[in-house]
């Protein structure tokens, strides 16, 4: 019996399954009024007012999709502001990461002014963005294309400097100009290094967007949940940490759908197939 | 003079540390090394000796601290746009696959993409891998990337090929099958060649003229000889042919001094 339930590569998805069940199933068990005698708290009803009940979290969520479809406005100002804040942020990190990779001088006058401003914690300009731009989806994207962009900015930067110097030679030899340069040689190394830092990028966009919803704002997922804490509806607050973990779990699937794509050029390890 | 497709003239580089500018390395020192059009002249030297400074002043990626280059008579500026350049590392570009790595040099100067395909195509099946041209450089083994290198130099049709011990890191067996390639290619198109190695064997089988570089630092040319082995040849039999064994000894016997010399340096160092 054993034999064939132990994990193995085969059953990996199912003992994942279960691992999620069974934390769905002791949450139920710890949190359902009346079903485990109270140990931590004083009555059975104080766990599932501080925890939340999972039945009724996905209750909650069935509600959001289907019967009364009312989150799909939210979750997209949520996802639009994830989109520009990641598409801009990395736009210009990798614009910045060129331009000073590419003139040593003005790096070295930056240099210190990108150190103070990638050490400053960035979330607390969530409140001068709102004044700038307003409630809207403005300040909640300049939000995460603050978090973006120095993630980008680093690695394009870190990717142009470890550009193979006999690389580099050779397409001179070849008789790249200048500009041939930047698009053929520096842009496609600098690719290698963006990409490993996307995954971690794309999923800040998230928080820059959540953040600033969360700080104020009339819509999106942040806002619901603002919503439900002000009512003290933990169950609404859960089921939109469930939903906002879910997505953000999505837009990573899709990054490295993307990585697969664009970087079948880079040797895998243990990758065997020569010839 | 005027002739020469190559002409470097009392050639020295002198490099300054960045950090310390008191600290200086004269690499080469008053060199002068001619290379006629369709010769095929290799530099031996000891390691460390500046051999590959050389190349890359004569390539135009690094400016002499004195001294003249002309190309086919006229004095060189920026890069030798009239030279191919076959780098001894990995000189691939790895977000390329071979076809596209060899089309590269083509593209760059501004041929029509179907033309440069198909001239790429062309040159990776001379080089006897027209079955790969989809494949990228870390799915090649060593000696199939030195090939994708070879044609990507030579698809642009350079008057004068420079090398930098292209062949070092490949095993004998595919070495001297390269090297026959290189010298039947060479014999097809009699371009000019400047040879960088360290194998005296390598230089002596497949040149015209061997030129010997004194050790490191500030090194310049002790020695010159003309091989007069009857071409076409095959770098593994001419190895057994008694002119060879002649000229090796006479080549050795100025070369000897020089290793030994470098070695003991690196042993001080």
């Amino acid at each position: 019996m054993w034999k064939l339930i132990q994990p193995n590569e085969r059953n990996l998805r199912v003992w994942q399954l279960a691992v999620l069940l069974a934390v769905f199933g002791l949450w139920h068990a710890l949190t359902t009024p009346g079903l485990v005698p109270p140990f931590l708290f004083e009555n059975d009803l104080q766990a599932a007012f501080f925890f939340g009940e999972p039945l009724k979290i996905f209750g909650r969520i069935w509600a959001w999709f289907v019967t009364g479809a009312d989150i799909y406005r939210h979750l997209a100002v949520t996802l639009l502001e994830t989109a520009l804040a990641f598409g801009i942020g990395t736009a210009l990190g990798l614009g910045f990461g060129l331009w000073l990779a590419l003139s040593p001088l003005a790096a070295a006058i930056c240099d210190p002014y990108i150190k103070a401003a990638n050490s400053m914690p960035r979330v607390i300009l969530a409140p001068i963005f709102a004044v700038w731009f307003g409630l809207g989806v403005a300040s909640k994207v300049a939000l995460g294309v603050t978090l973006v962009f120095f993630i980008v900015f680093f690695n394009v930067y870190q990717g142009v400097k470890e550009v193979s110097p006999v690389v580099l030679a050779n397409a001179r030899m070849l008789g790249a100009s200048r500009r041939q340069l930047l698009r053929h040689v520096y842009l496609p190394s600098a690719t290698s290094w963006v990409f490993s830092s996307l995954h971690t990028s794309v999923g800040l966009a998230f928080v820059g967007a959540v953040v600033g919803e969360y700080l104020g704002s009339s819509q999106g997922v942040g806002y619901l949940i603002l919503q439900a804490e002000g009512a003290f509806d933990i169950n609404t607050v859960m089921a939109g940490i469930l939903v906002l973990t879910a997505f953000a779990l999505a837009l990573d699937a899709l990054v490295g759908m993307a990585e697969k794509r664009l970087m079948k050029w880079q040797p895998k390890a243990g990758e065997t197939e020569k010839l | 003079m005027s002739t020469d497709a190559l002409a470097l003239t009392g050639v020295s580089c002198t490099f300054v540390s960045r950090e310390a500018p008191g600290q200086r390395y004269t690499a080469v020192r008053d060199v002068t090394l001619t290379v006629g059009a369709g010769e095929f002249v290799s530099v031996v030297g000891p390691t460390g000796c500046g051999k590959s400074t050389l190349l890359n002043v004569a390539a135009g990626l690094l400016a002499p601290s004195s001294g003249r280059i002309e190309v086919f008579g006229k004095t060189l500026a920026g890069i030798n746009t009239r030279a191919g350049y076959m780098f001894q590392g990995e000189s691939l570009m790895p977000w390329r696959t071979a076809l596209q790595n060899v089309r590269a040099g083509l593209e760059f100067r501004g041929v029509a993409a179907a033309d440069a395909t198909a001239q790429a195509d062309d040159w990776l099946k001379r080089v006897g891998l027209g079955g790969f041209g989809d494949r990228y450089p870390h799915q090649l083994s060593g000696g199939m990337r030195k090939r994708v290198s070879l044609a990507q130099t030579l698809a642009l049709d350079p008057d004068i090929i420079l090398m930098d011990e292209p062949f070092s890191a490949l095993d004998i067996q595919t070495r001297q099958l390269m090297e026959n390639e290189v010298l039947a290619l060479w014999a097809s198109k009699r371009k000019a060649v400047l040879f960088i190695t360290h194998d005296l064997d390598e230089a002596i089988a497949m040149s015209d003229r061997v030129v010997v570089l004194s050790a490191g630092p500030a090194s310049h040319p002790i020695g010159e000889f003309t091989i007069d082995l009857a071409r076409p040849r095959d770098v593994a039999e001419v190895k057994t042919a008694p002119r060879f064994v002649e000229l090796h000894a006479a080549i050795w016997g100025v070369l000897r001094e020089e290793v030994l010399e470098g070695y003991r340096q690196q042993l001080a160092a």
